[in-house]
């Protein structure tokens, strides 16, 4: 039977260190499997957050060899050889060995403008297929919270979590400023308090994202341009002007009757 | 609408886990900002040396081609040599005429969203790689000035097009053989493949995407656009390959030119 040495960080907010757990590995195995069996045999109480076990839940994320990865859709046979280091996920603060607070997204989520749709014609409204596709990807997101991990801006700057949203709501927020009846316009607030010019597009979010969405370029570099449009562009200014539209105008006459 | 944020107070703080170090990751990681800073630096390098060379970048009608490099295209200059200079130029133009349009070129690509994440990375550290630590004490990313500038690449984008329209024509002209007619020589299809990637770097910006479709709310309440959309955004997933293509294809545009020009090379006729 093939044996693996997991090195896994153990400790809690006073502090803590790694311990070498060797166990055995079967085939196809994946880390989260070689986790429960430690728990099993050697530290009962060492502590990590599950769920599904099929990539969809995100509640085991944590980072292997570095990166932030479900430890549920990791196979050991696909790492290089060699002892596998596990550590929490660095950017949010830590309850206890594997085990992170992630607090820090459930108030960012809480700060995001609802959807407010335009009052709607007496037959109702139809959303269109191309419509409902464009966000489609954004749906995806499992809330594993691992992009908001990697990213720089708050995983080396903790100051800069107080005025930075992150990618996980950056496509919150560029799903809400698609939505063909959403009448927010959320740029001035995407680009003061939310900080979108923090990030400089290193696609990490993208890199590490198990949903395979493409955070930065469906995502953050289309909120980009629409900042562009309302701040940094003389043309379309003026062009807004001259023609008497708003974004939102715009989008009232989006709103089509159900045929 | 424009609306503000909910309040909500973000708790900051609290231990981090795991030991305070730059990285765990034992990936090679670093290589992919060695061969960035090794490429762009290999350009820059000759790019400049180019365009101070102000010689050798124009194959004329004395070796029946019609030649430019793109680094001198348009040539704006009233010194550029006979058969290069565009209908448009500047008198009393000492210097090389390929500081009247680099910047142009440059700052497109300078500002571009691909080639951001990877002198980010590469030259700023920040970070060099992912999971990787930042290699500064305090960041400020593209909020502030110099790097809110970026925000112009648009600008950059329409100037970028104004040039391809020009390596273009030239890439046509490059068809003409004077005194032998029309044809196609080996440098003909240099230039042809020069303006076709740097096409295809454009048209598959960040920019052109939103510019294209991007910026609509509703694709059922435009459907021209929508299409534009379509049309652009499976080139826009290749921006990463286009950006090195045509970087690395208008140094070699202007190599073969430059050593044409100076008889090392014979620009071979195909038909």
């Amino acid at each position: 039977m093939a044996q693996v040495t997991m090195r896994v960080w153990r400790g809690d907010a006073n502090g803590g260190d790694f311990e070498r757990y060797t166990v055995e590995q079967n085939e196809g195995e994946v880390v989260l499997d070689v986790i429960h069996r430690i728990q099993a045999t050697e530290a009962p109480d060492l502590a990590c957050r599950w769920n599904c076990k099929a990539g969809k839940c995100g509640s085991c994320a944590a980072e292997i060899n570095g990166k932030p990865r479900l430890m549920c859709m990791t196979r050991l046979d696909q790492l290089p050889e060699g002892e596998v280091t596990v550590t929490p996920m660095r950017t949010f603060p830590i309850i206890r060995d594997l085990v992170t607070d992630v607090s820090f997204n459930f108030q960012m989520a809480a700060k995001v403008p609802a959807l407010l749709p335009p009052p709607m014609p007496a037959e109702g409204y139809r959303m269109y297929q191309e419509d409902v596709e464009r966000s489609q990807e954004f749906r995806k997101c499992i809330e594993c919270f691992m992009c908001q991990d990697v990213c720089h801006v708050i995983r080396d700057h903790e100051e800069n979590k107080a005025h930075y949203a992150g990618p996980r709501f950056f496509i919150r927020y560029a799903e809400l400023e698609m939505h063909p009846l959403d009448t927010n316009d959320r740029r001035d607030l995407i680009r003061e308090d939310m900080g979108l010019g923090y990030c400089n597009i290193t696609k990490c979010c993208t890199e590490v994202c198990p949903e395979h969405i493409k955070i930065t370029d469906n995502a953050i570099i289309p909120l980009k341009e629409r900042v562009v449009d309302a701040h940094y562009d003389p043309v379309a200014w003026l062009g807004r002007k001259i023609r008497r539209r708003t974004k939102r105008s715009a989008s009232d006459a989006a709103v089509q009757p159900a045929p | 609408m424009s609306v503000t944020e909910r309040a909500t107070n973000v708790v900051l703080g609290g231990t981090r886990g795991g030991p305070d170090v730059a990285t765990l990751r034992k990936d090679r990681w670093w290589l992919q900002p060695v061969v960035t800073v090794s490429i762009l630096t290999a350009f820059v390098i000759y790019s400049t040396w180019a365009a101070f060379q102000n010689k050798n970048y124009y194959v004329g009608a004395n070796v029946h081609r019609d030649l430019i490099s793109p680094f001198y295209s348009p040539c704006l200059a009233s010194s550029c040599v006979e058969g290069s200079r565009a209908g448009f130029f500047f008198n009393g133009w000492s210097l090389s005429p390929a500081f009247l349009i680099l910047l142009f070129p440059l700052g497109f690509r300078l500002s571009c969203y691909y080639y951001r994440r990877s002198y980010y990375r590469a030259f700023w550290w920040s970070p060099p790689a992912c999971a990787v630590s930042d290699a500064h004490s305090s960041y400020s990313g593209e909020t502030r000035f110099p790097l809110v500038m970026q925000n112009i690449h648009r600008y950059f984008f329409y100037a970028g097009l104004v040039f391809n329209g020009f390596l273009t024509y030239d890439a046509i002209r490059a068809f003409h053989q004077p005194g032998l007619g029309w044809g196609v020589t080996v440098g003909t299809l240099v230039l042809i493949i020069n303006a076709t990637l740097l096409w295809l770097y454009s048209l598959s910006c960040h920019a052109c995407r939103h510019l294209c479709g991007g910026h609509v709310k509703s694709f059922r309440a435009a459907p021209v656009r929508h299409k534009l959309w379509k049309i652009i955004t499976p080139l826009n997933a290749k921006h990463m390959n286009f950006a090195w293509a045509s970087l690395i294809f208008v140094a070699f545009t202007d190599v073969y030119v430059r050593l044409v020009a100076s008889g090392v090379w014979t620009d071979y006729r195909l038909f």
